[in-house]
């Protein structure tokens, strides 16, 4: 099961000859995902990858019937290239690109809620349902079919993560992805919410870390959660008012501190370890 | 703000005492205010008045060249002094929970915005697509307790510095204070961050870069990167294993020297000008934390390799790589005398050990 895809679900990767979705969507092709059409301006007619190219979003979706987009276009571009797959219809868009301006990811998440769909990123690295399909960039080797949900903010040390799970014979459902960016498609809140009515789901990872409020705003609903929520939150070194990386990283007028993320999910029942390394044992607390 | 017909006081930027000198004499009184990019140069002696000549050379000499919470002043605006009424606050940001533009306005402006209590705040979301109503610039002017014809102009603004925001990209316009002064209102300090990611798009505005010359320098090969205080350089790839890589050291009783983000999937070249930045630094450690997702660990081997062999690497060095092309990359190192480790938590625990004397 899992949550947003699984086997069944017929995707399309925009930008699909460039540099970074060609070769990404060669992973996911390995990986079993049904990828049934890319976009390419003025490649319309190609195949790459045994995937049919087409110049424009709206011809791949009538002749695919494609549901999912996952976009490897550069920033500047992104909000035309959503803008075109949600006109087209794409109820779940991934948005892989780092550097989005933020008004422009104002601008999309308004008219992905006026065509009632669903947006993950930007500058996130996708999700994965474990064993099923993949949109998006994670690596295919780490991750296995199992029962821990995984929804981080960051991408390799939510690999690092997944990887220490399945190595302790602890797999995964879905890993997914809510990007680095201060305005995000989705939250914590909105995906722990998905994760609850999954059956497949048994515990979930949360990879949080500082910036913005999305911790403490996901911990009223895990509070009421039927299972339980094991966080690990980085930044703890981090100094005020310096970006770590992610736009979104960032402690800015008091706001977005370690401390206040790791009392809001304790004190809603989550178990928040110090380390990485912490996660397994813990999870294999939660689960006992 | 003067582009946008926000009223600002009158003005002129000097880098000399002699401009300062000029600039009051045309002015009348005036405040001269350092042109440095921190919050809170008043307290920190970085504003001050002047009315005649005298003043104006004395002050023009304490500001200009002096060190403000860590940067050299090297321009000063010498700006009318202004017989101040009232001060308000006003901005426009983005709200990261209701993914949506927030105004936030106060009639007790003139501190910093932390310091206002929440109930004499007004706040109001903005839809983006819809815009501004001038509906929702009265009321939010009316809420701060304000009427008649200050009111009227208050909602004006209001209404300017949105298309401020609008126009330049902007995470964040703030006027603090926005004062009024016989009877008019005028925007007598603002504050302007644009989106770093929108700057393809803002090619007019002037483009000014915070951090320490180090930080500039690597941000220009474009690598994210933050200058810490203490002695384990660190180097990671993503941000979230970076941020984690220093919370480890710190753990273990160590200080790290940096954040740096090697990017998620970079190859020998960039990883290699990664590595050359940590020895800038001078540190007596180096941890180099690799979780092969994307990137390749045989990559980061021969980048290691690459610098070891071309300048030489003068002080101990900590590496943990795990996943992709782990055996290969740990076989790359073995070559050179470096052993690899296969847990983060052991690589951090060792460098701290090295910083701290160990042998």
């Amino acid at each position: 099961m899992g949550i947003l895809i699984d086997r069944s679900t017929r995707i399309l990767v925009q930008g699909i000859t460039g540099n970074q979705g060609s070769f990404h969507a060669g992973q996911m092709v390995a990986y079993g995902t049904q990828v049934v059409a890319g976009t390419s301006p003025g490649k319309g007619g190609s195949v790459h990858h045994g995937v049919p190219v087409f110049d424009r979003v709206r011809d791949a979706v009538e002749e695919t019937g494609a549901s999912a987009s996952v976009m490897f276009v550069p920033a500047p571009f992104a909000k035309d290239a959503a803008f075109e797959a949600l006109a087209a219809g794409i109820k779940l868009l991934v948005m892989v690109p780092e550097h989005v301006p933020v008004q422009d990811t104002i601008a999309i998440l308004e008219y992905a809620r006026y065509q009632g769909a669903l947006v993950l990123g930007p500058n996130t690295f996708g999700l994965i349902t474990a064993g099923q399909a993949k949109m998006g960039i994670p690596p295919n080797h780490i991750f296995q079919p199992g029962p821990i949900g995984i929804v981080a903010r960051s991408g390799t040390l939510s690999y690092e993560i997944a990887d220490a799970l399945t190595r302790a014979g602890l797999g995964q459902t879905t890993a997914v992805g809510m990007g680095g960016d201060p305005v995000a498609g989705q939250t914590f809140n909105e995906i722990l919410h998905r994760f609850a009515q999954d059956p497949q789901t048994e515990l979930v990872v949360m990879v949080g870390e500082i910036g913005g409020s999305a911790e403490e705003e996901a911990a009223s609903f895990i509070q009421q959660m039927n299972k339980p929520v094991v966080a690990y939150l980085a930044g703890k070194a981090a100094p005020v008012g310096k970006r770590m990386g992610h736009a979104g990283a960032i402690i800015e007028r008091g706001r977005g501190t370690l401390e206040s993320k790791r009392q809001a999910l304790e004190a809603a029942g989550a178990t928040v370890v110090e380390m990485p390394w912490d996660v397994v044992p813990a999870v294999r607390r939660r689960l006992a | 703000m003067r582009e946008a017909k926000i009223p600002v006081p009158e003005g002129r930027l000097a880098t000399t005492v002699d401009e300062v000198v000029a600039a009051v004499e045309a002015i009348g009184p005036s405040a001269v205010k350092a042109q440095v990019l921190v919050g809170g140069r008043g307290k920190a002696g970085g504003i001050r008045f002047a009315e005649t000549r005298q003043e104006a050379e004395t002050v023009g000499r304490a500001i200009l060249g002096m060190d403000l919470k860590g940067y050299r002043v090297e321009r000063v605006y010498v700006e009318q002094k202004l017989a101040v009424e009232a001060e308000y606050y006003l901005s426009v940001t983005v709200d990261r929970s209701a993914r949506k533009p927030l105004i936030m306005a106060s009639a007790k402006g003139g501190i910093e915005i932390e310091d206002v209590a929440e109930g004499d705040l007004v706040r109001r979301h903005v839809d983006l697509s819809f815009g501004l109503p001038t509906y929702l610039c009265q009321e939010i002017a009316a809420e701060m307790g304000l009427v008649g014809d200050e009111a009227k102009q208050v909602a004006t603004i209001i209404g300017r510095l949105y298309e401020v925001f609008r126009h330049t990209d902007a995470e964040l316009v703030e006027i603090n204070p926005l004062v009024r002064c016989g009877g008019r209102i005028i925007a007598a300090d603002a504050r302007l961050n644009i989106d770093d990611s929108a700057l393809f798009r803002q090619g007019d505005l002037p483009a000014v870069e915070e951090g320490t010359a180090l930080e500039k320098k690597v941000h220009a090969i474009g690598l994210a990167y933050v200058e810490l205080d203490g002695d384990v350089a660190i180097m990671a790839n993503g941000a979230g294993m970076s941020m984690a890589t220093l919370d480890a050291v710190q753990h273990f009783g160590g200080a790290p020297a940096n954040f740096l983000d090697a990017g998620g999937g970079a190859s020998v070249e960039p990883t290699a000008q990664a590595i050359e930045v940590l020895l800038e630094m001078k540190p007596k450690v180096i941890l180099i934390n690799i979780f092969g997702g994307i990137t390749r660990c045989d990559d980061v081997a021969k980048a290691i390799t690459q610098v070891k062999t071309s300048r030489g690497i003068p002080v101990p060095l900590v590496v943990r790589l795990a996943g992709t092309n782990e055996q290969a990359g740990i076989e790359i190192l073995q070559a050179q005398g470096i052993q690899a480790y296969r847990d983060m938590d052991q690589a951090a625990r060792e460098a701290v050990r090295l910083s701290q004397g160990g042998a």
